[in-house]
């Protein structure tokens, strides 16, 4: 699978997509996914609950491991995906259209400092081998 | 420096069919083909095939064969009388503590075969020799790598592993749970490590790859080291390295039921277990709350701490549960807490197996 050239990513594997009113839209690249392997539980973060860069804020437990979800930029959290707790294989099938929770971010300027395609792709490249 | 792993006859195969390979006990292995989820589903509803040809095929031949095992195993090889019998026993150290634990095939006069576990084979050879020089230098003892091991499983199992081999099959076909037949080459046991109904079949390595692809036309789906784990674990089979090892003896990992105390015969590690007093136990936990119980969590019971096991999730349960050893007054139905990320996981303390030909027989 492709990393799409319009999304922002982390080092700890979320994505980030810029949406036209401001806010962003977070979920976990293809890459976490097939590390962890089949999801079996996904924990959102509450709407309201206000997050800093980098805290833990989400879960994505698989059959064989737990992966702590971070906050890609501090902001509040204004909607979550409801549908994963039912359907966390979402997430497998297609990593980029199963989000996980939006956010209004505090400071738009991050953005800036997250990675662009390429360079979050040589990173996975660099953990598989 | 990189070791080489070591490699099945099936491992191109595995290879060419997109497995994830992992390092296994230093065997290069399948985790799953997919989705290790689906690859469960497929054995308890249907049928699904494992290569476990790591696993080590030791035969055991001479006058004195008999004799010698009665003396190595905890089980008691007197209960195998019948040609084809399987006896599920752990092999022990002196001190009670388990070695490994193993299948002993009863296959003729002065024959038995044993299947060891991968990650043990190297030193249980090394033990089975050095004890069958010292007590009965007459036995012979045979490492079979020449031999592959293909376990299908499944409720279609059986019927699928006849269109595969109609020849053996036509001979296995009354084949009683826990017995095994040869037929030419190959050997059929019915027994397994899922909880389902089918055969794991002992073959040549030279033909593994023709009845793996045989059995792939007949629709069996190829399943990983992932799924055998999850498939196990709701059937309440221990995992050797695991769920218990050499520090454990089989009254703390559920394997009272292996150990035979009544009989005259001595056997390596019987006195010890004679004077043990067990202070845990090993009972199975399903999760009340969502979340993964994983191996190695704190569990807190009114009666103290305990540990789990083996834990994770189990697709048939549709919930996650766990293997764990606690302390002896800890009883089905009881609740407890297993230490969680951040915060505790409720689950209840049930006695396995969870699930078995299909059917989940637990409730929490």
């Amino acid at each position: 699978m492709t990393t799409p050239a319009n999304l922002k990513y982390t080092k700890s594997h979320e994505w980030v997509k810029q949406e036209a009113d401001g806010t962003v839209t977070v979920g976990i690249t293809h890459h976490a996914q097939e590390m962890l392997g089949d999801l079996v539980f996904v924990e959102t973060p509450a709407v309201g609950r206000r997050l800093k860069q980098g805290e833990q804020c989400a879960v994505a437990e698989s059959v064989k491991a737990a992966g702590d979800v971070y906050a890609p930029l501090s902001g509040e959290v204004i909607a979550a995906n409801a549908e994963l707790a039912d359907t966390p294989e979402k997430i497998n099938a297609d990593a980029y259209t199963a989000w996980m929770y939006r956010l209004k971010p505090d400071d738009p300027g991050e953005l800036a400092g997250l990675l662009d395609a390429a360079a979050y792709q040589a990173i996975a490249k660099a953990e598989k081998h | 420096m990189t070791v080489a792993l070591k490699a099945t006859p099936l491992n191109t195969v595995h290879r060419e069919m997109g497995a994830r390979m992992v390092d296994f006990g230093g065997w290069d292995m399948p985790l799953h083909y997919g989705s290790q989820l689906e690859e469960h589903h497929r054995v308890r509803r249907d049928c699904g095939m494992f290569d476990v040809s790591h696993m080590l095929v030791i035969d055991v031949r001479g006058g004195d064969s008999r004799a010698l095992l009665s003396y190595l195993l905890a089980n008691n090889v007197d209960r195998l009388q019948r040609p084809g019998k399987a006896l599920y026993s752990c092999l022990l150290n002196p001190a009670g503590g388990v070695r490994d634990d193993l299948i002993v095939y009863f296959l003729g006069q002065d024959w038995f075969r044993l299947v060891v576990n991968a990650a043990t084979a190297e030193e249980d050879y090394a033990w089975l020799t050095a004890q069958r020089d010292l007590r009965a230098p007459g036995v012979t003892l045979a490492a079979r790598r020449d031999l592959a091991i293909v376990a299908v499983q499944g409720p279609h199992a059986r019927a699928r592993v006849g269109q595969a081999l109609p020849e053996s099959a036509a001979v296995a076909g009354g084949l009683a749970y826990f017995s095994a037949i040869c037929v030419g080459n190959t050997m059929l046991a019915r027994t397994g490590y899922t909880g389902e109904d089918g055969f794991e079949i002992l073959l040549p390595a030279a033909e593994a790859v023709a009845l793996w692809l045989r059995l792939r036309e007949l629709g069996v789906a190829a399943a990983g080291l992932a799924a055998r784990d999850t498939l196990r674990l709701e059937a309440g089979m221990n995992l050797y390295g695991q769920d218990m090892d050499e520090s454990t003896t089989p009254f703390e990992t559920g394997l009272a039921w292996t150990v035979d105390l009544q009989a005259a015969r001595d056997f390596d590690g019987k006195s010890a277990l004679q004077n043990a007093r067990p202070l845990r136990h090993a009972l199975g936990l399903v999760s009340i709350d969502r979340g993964v119980m994983r191996r190695h969590q704190k569990v807190t019971t009114a009666h103290g701490d305990g540990e789990i096991t083996s834990g994770g999730f189990g697709p048939t349960l549709a919930r996650s549960l766990a293997l764990a050893r606690v302390p002896l007054a800890v009883k089905p139905g009881d609740e407890v807490e297993a230490e969680g990320r951040g915060r505790g996981l409720r689950a209840r303390v049930v006695r396995p197996p969870f699930v078995r030909h299909g059917k989940v027989l637990i409730t929490i």
